[in-house]
C-alpha cells in the first residue's frame, strides 16, 4: 500500500486515540474542583467521596493522554515534516507555548493532586487541582490556536513558499478560533458530564446506594441538561462562521451540491461522488437555507462551485449527522432525566440504563465532528496555503512496510488499551470509592478534614 | 564561536545557538530525571511484590513532569530546527516507533497495576519493566545511530546495539541510585548491589563511546586529538574517572547504618551524565545533523525563535521552581502512594 495513505491513516489513529482522553480530562478536571469547592463549603463528606473515587479515573484517563500525546509530538517529524518546513514558523511558538504553559505545570502538579492529600494543606491541595484543570484547559487553547489557524490562516506572509508570522494576536485569535475553542471545550463538558452520569448510573443501578453516588449522577445531568443547549447554539454560530470561511466544508455537511436559494436540510441521502448528487434525499424543504441564512430563500453554497477543491463528501456528510444525532440524543435524555431527578429525587431504571448506554456518547460526538472539521478541510492542511499531499514524509527515508508494520503494532496497542481503559472505569465502578476498599491499604476516617472550628 | 563581534546583533547568528542550548538543557534534565523512573522499571524484575509497589511509590508523584522533558526536547527541535527534525527523526523512524510503545506501555501501566483486575496486575508489572526497558534500549539505540552519522550500515547497527545496553545499564545505574536515596531496608540493599553492576556496564558503554566516536569521524578526531585542544579537554575524562571512583568507593560502604552518602551514587550518575553530555556536545558542535547540517543552517526564522525564546525564559524559571516545591513535597523516604 501507498506509504503516504499509510502514513495518513497512522497519524488518524493517534490523533483520534489520543483525542478521546484530553476530552475527558479537561472537563472532568473543573468536576473535580467543584466537588472540592462543594466539599469546602457543605463539609459534607459525599463530596469527598465523589472526589476520591473520580481523581483515580482522571488519574487513568490523564496518564493515557499524556502517552498517546508524545506519541503525536514525535509524529508530527516522522510522518509530516513538509508541515513544520512550511508552516513551522506559526505551528512551533503555539505548541512551544503549549508545553511551556501547559505541560510541566499540569505533570507537576498532578502528583501533589493525586498523592499529595495527606502532605500538603487543605488549601494547598485544591490549589494543586485547579492548576491541574487551568493547564490543561490552557493546552486546549493553545492547541486549538493552532488547529482554527490551520482552518482560517490568519497574521501570516508567505516568502520563498514558507510561512512567517507578522501579527501573533492575528495568528491566535483568528477567525474561527473563538468558535472552534467554545464548540471543543463545551463538547468536553458533555463528554465528561455523560461519562460521570452514566458510570454513576451504573453504580446506582447495582444497588450502590452512596451518597457520593447520587451527588454524582445528579452532577452528571445536570452538568450534561446546562450544556448541551449552549453546545447546541454555540454549534450554529460556529457552522455560520465556517460557511463564512470555509464554504466548501459547509456544502459538503449539507450535501449540497448546487448553489442557490431554499437548499433543503437533508436528513438522509447517499452523497454520489462520480455523479456529483445525491441518491435516497429525504429532506426539509428549505431547511438548510433557514439555518444558515436564517432565511427560506437564503443563498447557499455548492459543491459544484469548488469542484476539484472540496473535501471527500460521503465522510464529512454523514459524521455531521452522527455528530447531531447525537446532540439530539443528549438534549432529551438529560433534560428527561434532570426533570425527573428534580420530580422524584431518583431516576427510573429505564432511564439509568440509558444513561449507561450513554456513557462514552461524548467520545462518539466528539470524534464525529472532529472529523466534520479535519476530513472537511481537505485537500488542505492549511487552507489555501499548504496542501496535505505536501506535507507528508519523503518516501526515502520511510517504506511502506515500515509504516505499514507500525501502523499495525499502534493499532493492536490502542486497541488493548481501549478495552483495558473502559474495564477499568467499570470495574472501579463495581468496586466503589470508599476509603476502606482503595487498593493502597486501609485508610482510617478521614478526620483530617473535619470542619474547622 | 563568534569571529565577528557584530554576529551579536544579528539574531539568526545567536538565535539557533541559544536554541540548541535550551534543547540540549532539556535533553540532559529528561536524562537525568527520566533516566531515575525508567531505570526503577528496569530494575523491576528483581524486586518482589511488596518492594515493586515501594519502588512505584518512589517515582509515581515525578514521571509524568520527568518525561515532559522528552516532550520540550523533541518541541524544540521541532520547532527551532524544523529541518533536522525532519532528517533525524525520519532516519531514526523505527527506533522512535519501538520507544514510543514503550512509552505508552509504561505509562499507562502505573495506573492499570494499580487498578485493573487483581490478577491483571503481574501482566502490567511485566508490561512497566517491557515499556521501560524498551524505551531506555531505543534511545541508546539512536544515541549510537546518531553518533555515527544517523548511517545504517551492519557495523553502525551494531555499534548501537552497544550503546541500547550501555544507555540502559545507565538508566538502572540511576534508577538504583534514586532507590538508595528514596528507601531504605531490603531493598536498599538490594539497590546497592544492582548499581555497582549497573556502574560496571554503564562504564563500560561511556568508554566504548568515547573511543568510538573520533574512529567514526575524521573530523572529531582532530577537534579531540590537537594540540592544544587536547591539553584543555583533558579535564574532561579526568573528573569522570574521579566521579565513577569515588561513586564506586561509596558503593562499598553502602547502605550505612545512619543513611549517610545515600545521595552519592545518583549524584554521581548525574554528573557522568552531564560530562558525557558535553563531550558529544563538544564532538558535534557546530552540526546539528552530524557532518551534513549546521545549528545555524537548520533554524526556523528569527522572529518565531524570538517569541518562544521570551515565553522560555519567563516560564523555565517558573517551571523549575515548581519542579523543586514538588520534590520538596515528596521528599524523605517514598511510602506508601495513596490518594486519599
Amino acid at each position: 500500500m501507498d506509504p503516504l495513505i499509510l502514513a495518513r491513516i497512522q497519524f488518524a489513529a493517534n490523533i483520534s486515540f489520543h483525542i478521546l482522553f484530553p476530552t475527558i480530562t479537561i472537563a472532568l478536571g473543573w468536576v473535580l474542583v467543584f466537588f472540592k469547592l462543594r466539599f469546602n463549603r457543605t463539609r459534607d463528606l459525599k463530596w469527598m467521596d465523589a472526589y476520591h473515587f473520580w481523581v483515580k479515573v482522571f488519574a487513568l484517563t490523564f496518564a493515557l493522554g499524556v502517552v498517546s500525546g508524545i506519541t503525536m509530538s514525535f509524529q508530527f517529524g516522522t510522518n509530516w515534516p513538509g508541515y513544520m518546513e512550511r508552516v513551522g514558523n506559526i505551528a512551533g511558538p503555539l505548541l512551544a507555548y503549549e508545553v511551556l504553559t501547559a505541560f510541566f505545570l499540569e505533570a507537576v502538579f498532578l502528583g501533589i493532586m493525586l498523592f499529595g492529600f495527606r502532605r500538603v494543606p487543605a488549601g494547598v491541595h485544591t490549589a494543586a487541582t485547579l492548576l491541574v484543570t487551568l493547564a490543561t484547559t490552557l493546552s486546549a487553547f493553545w492547541i486549538l490556536a493552532l488547529n482554527s489557524w490551520m482552518q482560517t490562516p490568519a497574521g501570516f506572509e508567505m516568502r520563498d513558499g514558507v510561512a512567517h508570522a507578522t501579527d501573533w494576536l492575528a495568528i491566535i485569535f483568528n477567525p474561527s478560533f473563538p468558535y472552534r475553542l467554545a464548540h471543543m471545550l463545551l463538547a468536553s463538558g458533555l463528554t465528561a458530564a455523560f461519562l460521570v452520569a452514566g458510570i454513576s448510573a451504573y453504580r446506582w443501578l447495582r444497588d450502590d446506594r452512596e451518597p457520593a453516588v447520587l451527588a454524582a449522577l445528579r452532577t452528571g445531568v445536570v452538568l450534561a441538561a446546562i450544556l448541551i443547549p449552549v453546545q447546541i447554539f454555540a454549534g450554529d454560530l460556529h457552522g455560520i462562521n465556517t460557511l463564512e470561511h470555509q464554504p466548501q466544508k459547509v456544502a459538503a455537511m449539507e450535501g449540497n451540491w448546487q448553489t442557490g436559494p431554499n437548499r433543503p436540510l437533508l436528513l438522509f441521502a447517499w452523497p454520489d461522488e462520480a455523479a456529483r448528487a445525491n441518491r435516497f434525499e429525504i429532506g426539509i424543504p428549505s431547511g438548510a437555507s433557514l439555518i444558515l441564512t436564517h432565511r427560506a430563500d437564503g443563498v447557499v453554497p455548492g459543491l459544484d462551485d469548488y469542484a476539484g477543491r472540496h473535501p471527500p463528501v460521503a465522510p464529512v456528510f454523514f459524521a455531521f449527522r452522527v455528530m447531531v444525532g447525537l446532540g439530539l440524543l443528549m438534549l432529551a435524555v438529560s433534560w428527561l432525566g434532570a426533570l425527573l431527578l428534580w420530580r422524584r429525587g431518583q431516576v427510573p431504571r429505564w432511564l439509568a440504563r440509558m444513561l449507561v448506554a450513554m456513557t462514552f456518547s461524548g467520545w462518539a460526538a466528539t470524534l464525529a465532528g472532529w472529523y466534520v472539521t479535519e476530513i472537511g478541510r481537505q485537500p488542505w492542511l492549511a487552507t489555501g496555503v499548504l496542501r496535505t499531499a505536501d506535507a507528508v514524509s519523503p518516501v526515502a527515508t520511510v517504506s511502506g512496510p515500515m509504516v505499514a508494520f507500525t501502523l499495525a503494532v499502534y493499532l493492536v496497542v490502542y486497541a488493548v488499551l481501549l478495552l483495558a481503559y473502559v474495564a477499568t472505569l467499570f470495574l472501579l465502578a463495581r468496586k466503589g470509592a470508599k476509603p476502606k476498599e482503595i487498593e493502597t491499604g486501609p485508610a482510617p476516617h478521614p478526620t483530617a478534614f473535619a470542619p474547622a472550628e | 564561536m563568534f569571529h565577528d563581534p557584530a554576529q551579536f546583533h544579528d539574531p539568526a547568528q545567536w538565535l539557533p545557538l541559544v536554541f540548541a542550548g535550551l534543547m540540549g538543557l532539556s535533553i540532559l534534565i529528561y536524562v537525568v530525571l527520566d533516566g531515575y523512573d525508567l531505570g526503577v522499571g528496569i530494575l523491576f524484575p528483581a524486586a518482589d511484590e511488596a518492594q515493586k509497589d515501594r519502588m512505584i511509590a518512589s517515582i509515581g508523584p515525578f514521571w509524568d513532569a520527568n518525561e515532559t522533558w522528552l516532550v520540550l526536547a523533541v518541541g524544540l527541535l521541532l520547532v527551532a530546527f524544523p529541518v533536522a527534525h525532519g532528517a533525524i527523526l525520519g532516519a531514526l523512524y523505527l527506533p522512535v516507533a519501538v520507544m514510543l510503545v514503550g512509552i505508552v506501555l509504561r505509562g499507562v501501566a502505573f495506573e492499570f497495576r494499580a487498578k485493573a483486575e487483581a490478577g491483571w496486575k503481574p501482566a502490567w508489572d511485566r508490561a512497566f519493566f517491557a515499556g521501560s526497558l524498551l524505551t531506555a534500549l531505543s534511545q541508546g539505540f539512536m544515541l549510537g545511530l546518531y553518533v555515527m552519522g544517523l548511517e545504517h550500515s551492519p557495523a553502525t547497527l551494531a555499534f548501537a546495539a552497544v550503546t541500547a545496553v550501555c544507555v540502559a545499564a545507565g538508566y538502572a545505574f540511576v534508577g538504583a541510585g534514586w532507590l538508595i536515596i528514596k528507601t531504605d531496608g531490603e531493598l536498599q540493599r538490594r539497590a546497592v548491589a544492582l548499581a555497582r553492576l549497573a556502574l560496571v556496564l554503564t562504564t563500560v558503554g561511556f568508554l566504548a563511546i568515547s573511543a568510538a566516536t573520533p574512529l567514526v569521524s575524521p573530523r572529531i578526531f582532530a577537534r579531540w586529538f590537537s594540540m592544544p585542544e587536547i591539553l584543555l579537554l583533558a579535564p574532561l575524562p579526568a573528573m569522570a574517572a574521579v566521579l565513577l571512583g569515588t561513586v564506586w568507593l561509596v558503593l562499598g560502604h553502602l547502605p550505612d547504618s545512619r543513611d549517610r552518602f545515600g545521595w552519592v551514587p545518583f549524584a554521581g550518575a548525574a554528573g557522568i551524565f552531564v560530562l558525557a553530555f558535553a563531550g558529544l556536545a563538544y564532538s558535534f558542535y557546530p552540526f546539528i545533523v552530524p557532518d551534513r547540517l549546521t545549528i545555524v543552517a537548520a533554524a526556523a526564522a528569527p522572529e518565531s525563535l524570538m517569541i518562544i525564546l521570551w515565553g522560555t525564559l519567563f516560564v523555565l524559571p517558573v517551571i523549575l521552581g515548581y519542579s523543586a516545591l514538588s520534590y520538596w513535597v515528596f521528599r524523605g523516604k517514598a511510602t506508601d502512594l495513596r490518594y486519599d
